[in-house]
């Protein structure tokens, strides 16, 4: 794995769905962490981490394999691909000794999927109801949001490129969803 | 479905994502101990319900996760105002009832 990408597919055993101008695909585990805390918390854990936590809402900041996402005015969302989950939780925590704060591992709470090609607004839009337009939604846009029942924080990596980061065992039910709307696009 | 604005967010979501939390605005009696059953029963259970502007409270579940406050016309059921939780009631005139916006259906 390259040391730059954060997310990276797992592979073809990990293919979703692969139709013209459309993949679906997980990615490779990853680090994840739930930060809450106030604003000097955040610069602090930002320091320590390598990507500062944006303070702009739904804003997300990748710095090489490491990235922060805005999930709200006290609360986001660390994720990692260079380093172990308990590696990185001991230089944040060290420099927040005296901070309140709070850091929890979700690593393998959540998995990835990535959703790819020129397709893959309208495929995500047949149960995500956000605006997906490129104006309204731009590269780099982070949010919490609900696809179909099932919630999953949405990340805009590409004008044709989004992560969709969902608790593991709804898994089935988005990738089953989003399998039975590219039969209808 | 309407659409409502997230002071924190910043940004018109649809209703699906937030989840109503009843009347603004109504402080936890200090000594519930000091209070008859009738306070107290008037503090727990009794709203204003009013037809026309309303304060009330919502929370962006499935965004931010904060709590927040709007003015909704309960006629209408247009939204006049959103406000960060700890903010006071905007000073809002109510005007002849308005047409419902944000509204796409349903
Ligand atoms: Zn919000």
């Amino acid at each position: 794995m390259s040391e730059a990408i954060l997310y990276s597919a797992d592979g073809d055993t990990e293919t979703v769905l692969a139709a013209p101008g459309l993949r679906v695909s997980r990615t490779r585990p990853v680090a994840r962490f739930a930060f809450r805390g106030d604003a000097a918390a955040a610069g602090k854990a930002g320091a320590a981490f390598g990507a500062s936590l944006p303070m702009t809402p739904l804003a997300a900041n990748q710095v090489a394999a490491r990235a922060a996402l805005w999930l709200g005015p006290d609360e986001w969302l660390l994720l990692a691909a260079d380093e172990p989950p308990a590696a990185i939780a001991a230089g944040i925590e060290a420099a927040l000794a005296d901070v309140p704060h709070a850091l929890v591992d979700v690593s393998e709470r959540n998995l990835a999927l990535l959703v790819e090609g020129e397709r893959a607004a309208r495929l995500l839009n047949t149960q995500v109801f956000l605006d997906l337009d490129l104006a309204a939604f731009p590269v780099g846009m982070a949010t919490r949001t609900l696809f179909a029942k099932a919630e999953i924080i949405l990340w805009r990596l590409g004008d044709e490129a989004f992560a969709v980061e969902c608790w593991r065992s709804f898994a089935p039910y988005i990738e089953g969803l989003l399998l039975e709307g590219a039969r209808g696009l | 479905m309407l659409l409502i604005q997230c002071p924190y967010c910043a940004v018109e979501r649809p209703e699906l994502e937030f989840r109503y939390g009843g009347e603004a605005h109504i402080a936890r009696p200090e000594s519930p101990s000091e209070l008859t059953d009738e306070q107290w029963a008037d503090f727990l259970y009794m709203r204003s319900n009013p037809k026309g502007v309303m304060a009330e409270r919502w929370r962006h579940v499935h965004g931010c996760g904060r709590f927040f406050n709007a003015l909704r016309d309960t006629v209408s059921d247009r939204f006049l105002a959103v406000y960060k939780a700890g903010e006071p009631r905007p000073a809002i005139e109510v005007s002849a009832p308005a047409a419902p916006n944000k509204e796409t259906g349903r």
